[in-house]
């Protein structure tokens, strides 16, 4: 009885989460513009790729996530190494304003940018929304790496320097590749985020530079257009696809551990 | 490591000294001073006659975040309870939808919600009359609930998981009922995963713009449209923008007050 309560109220939920995707994706094949179904046709999707707004605004938001990412990751990750070597009361204030930057309503991230970039007279455009969005990238990239450098072990930097590994070589072969897993994961989430924001890239940036978020808004304005269905539909069958990637990439690394442990046992 | 190493943290902090510290800076100046930099109250009386708005987003914030606790809560639970494998697919099912751009997720409630929406459509088609959903508060707080759960159920999800089965079974041993056992431990246990998942739905619901926008039409105007409206939009006024914005980072950091410390390791796991 409980278990079939548990289970009952785990599908409700579901269904909430999932009913509203269910829909978009129906209607992306409808072959009316209006609500009622009238019979299957790919029309949206051809449409939707001969829509040079969003083709254009698509290409935008790609250039931004990977400027804006690489640079976020470089500038994060050594930030996270000189913190890491900083005396607790410095380190902790910064730490403490990078919460703050990713606690603090993007509204007020964004018009704080844009009052700033009106200040310096800068257009908006290309230049400022990619400064914008490095800036809200570096935090995350910065805490995913922070705890990677806390469990570092000292000592096996050490046995470099005694092996006769200089500093430098021991800080390349020793300890980025310790904190790879928190770069990559640091880097891979600000290319996310920024190909997602909406909010700040709404504040900061200028007609010449759409991105794919600010042209689904506009579209929203204009209440029923369909190419929106078919654009969901498609990058929810992105994101699924990516998804089921990575994890049945994981689950095999995982078999495969298992087997080499049982390898060694039997050895 | 050398000493010298600290060097390598100096850029981030000229960026954060550039584009976090100088910007929150010129909140503050704008906020205080009119066009030609002399300082003046002026814009904070204004802001002072919104003040319905700001009660009625927090209103509606408070509200969606409420009932995205009592929906998370049990799911959470149940997920932590579940073995392995379901816990990593139902971690993926509840994220999924994440991934999905926020106006999408959005627009999609307006085609659900609309005069002549789905709901609609089929209650006419079955001989009943319509019913107003959308530009409604409702409308509102459902997509917010519906945009922000997941942030709930997610903290709570992780903090539970780390709640071990033997201490709720040395309870059972020891006479105490279901509901004891949700009081008694369950729920102190979880306290940090509530916090967390409190600041995380409710900041972003009490800021929002996009979503009474598309969902409450005019007649749900919340302190995000007001802020928008003054930068972007008709009401074009920097300094009342500033002073609005204000109001509403004074909103943010008392409810961050009652509810989360700083350097909160929860808090930290949590948002990486």
């Amino acid at each position: 009885m409980k278990k079939f309560f548990s289970s009952f109220y785990t599908n409700l939920v579901l269904l909430f989460l999932y009913v509203p995707i269910v829909v978009l994706i129906i209607y992306s094949f409808n072959s009316s513009k209006g609500r009622v179904w009238t019979g299957f046709s790919l029309e949206w999707y051809e449409k939707l790729f001969h829509n040079g707004v969003i083709l254009s605004s698509m290409l935008n938001t790609l250039i931004v996530a990977i400027i804006a990412s690489v640079a976020a990751t470089i500038l994060g990750t050594t930030a996270a190494l000189g913190m890491h070597n900083m005396k607790k009361v410095p380190r902790n204030v910064i730490k403490n304003v990078t919460y703050m930057q990713i606690l603090n309503p993007e509204i007020v991230t964004g018009i704080s940018l844009m009052l700033m970039f009106s200040f310096f007279r800068m257009n908006p455009g290309f230049v400022t929304l990619i400064l914008a969005h490095i800036t809200f990238c570096v935090p995350t990239v910065v805490l995913n790496i922070l705890p990677k450098l806390r469990q570092l072990n000292k000592s096996i930097y050490e046995a470099a320097l005694d092996l006769g590994c200089n500093k430098t070589q021991a800080f390349f072969k020793v300890i980025i590749p310790e904190i790879m897993p928190g770069i990559v994961t640091g880097f891979l989430m600000a290319v996310t985020y920024s190909i997602d924001d909406f909010v700040i890239s709404y504040f900061t940036t200028g007609p010449t530079a759409q991105t794919l978020p600010i042209t689904i808004y506009s579209m929203t304005k204009k209440r029923v257009s369909p190419e929106i269905n078919a654009l969901s539909t498609l990058m929810f069958a992105v994101v699924l696809a990516i998804l089921i990637f990575v994890n049945t990439n994981d689950i095999k690394k995982e078999k495969e551990t298992v087997k080499k442990i049982a390898g060694y046992k039997n050895n | 490591m050398t000493k010298r190493s600290k060097v390598a943290a100096f850029p981030y902090i000229i960026w954060i000294v550039l584009f976090t510290i100088i910007p929150l800076t010129l909140v503050f100046v704008f906020a205080f001073t009119d066009k030609s930099l002399h300082f003046t109250w002026d814009n904070l009386t204004n802001a002072s006659k919104y003040m319905p708005v700001l009660i009625k987003s927090i209103y509606l914030a408070v509200l969606a975040t409420v009932i995205c606790l009592v929906i998370a809560y049990p799911l959470a639970y149940i997920m932590s309870r579940k073995n392995g494998n379901s816990q990593r697919m139902m971690v993926m099912l509840v994220m999924l939808p994440m991934w999905m751009n926020f106006l999408l997720r959005t627009y999609a409630w307006m085609t659900i919600l609309e005069n002549n929406g789905l709901i609609n459509t089929f209650l006419q088609s079955i001989g009943l009359s319509k019913i107003q959903m959308i530009n409604t508060q409702g409308a509102v707080v459902l997509g917010m609930v519906y945009n922000y759960l997941p942030f709930m159920i997610l903290p709570l999800y992780s903090i539970m998981t780390k709640i071990d089965n033997r201490i709720i079974e040395a309870a059972q041993d020891l006479g105490a009922g279901s509901l004891h056992v949700l009081r008694r431990i369950i729920f102190p246990l979880s306290f940090p995963g509530i916090t967390t998942g409190i600041t995380m739905t409710f900041v972003p619901a009490v800021s929002t713009f996009v979503i009474s926008g598309m969902l409450g039409g005019s007649n749900n105007f919340l302190i995000g449209d007001l802020i928008e409206q003054q930068f972007l939009g008709n009401e074009y006024n920097l300094n009342y923008g500033a002073a609005t914005s204000l109001l509403l980072m004074i909103v943010v950091l008392i409810s961050m007050g009652i509810f989360n410390q700083f350097d909160n390791a929860e808090l930290e796991e949590t948002l990486i």
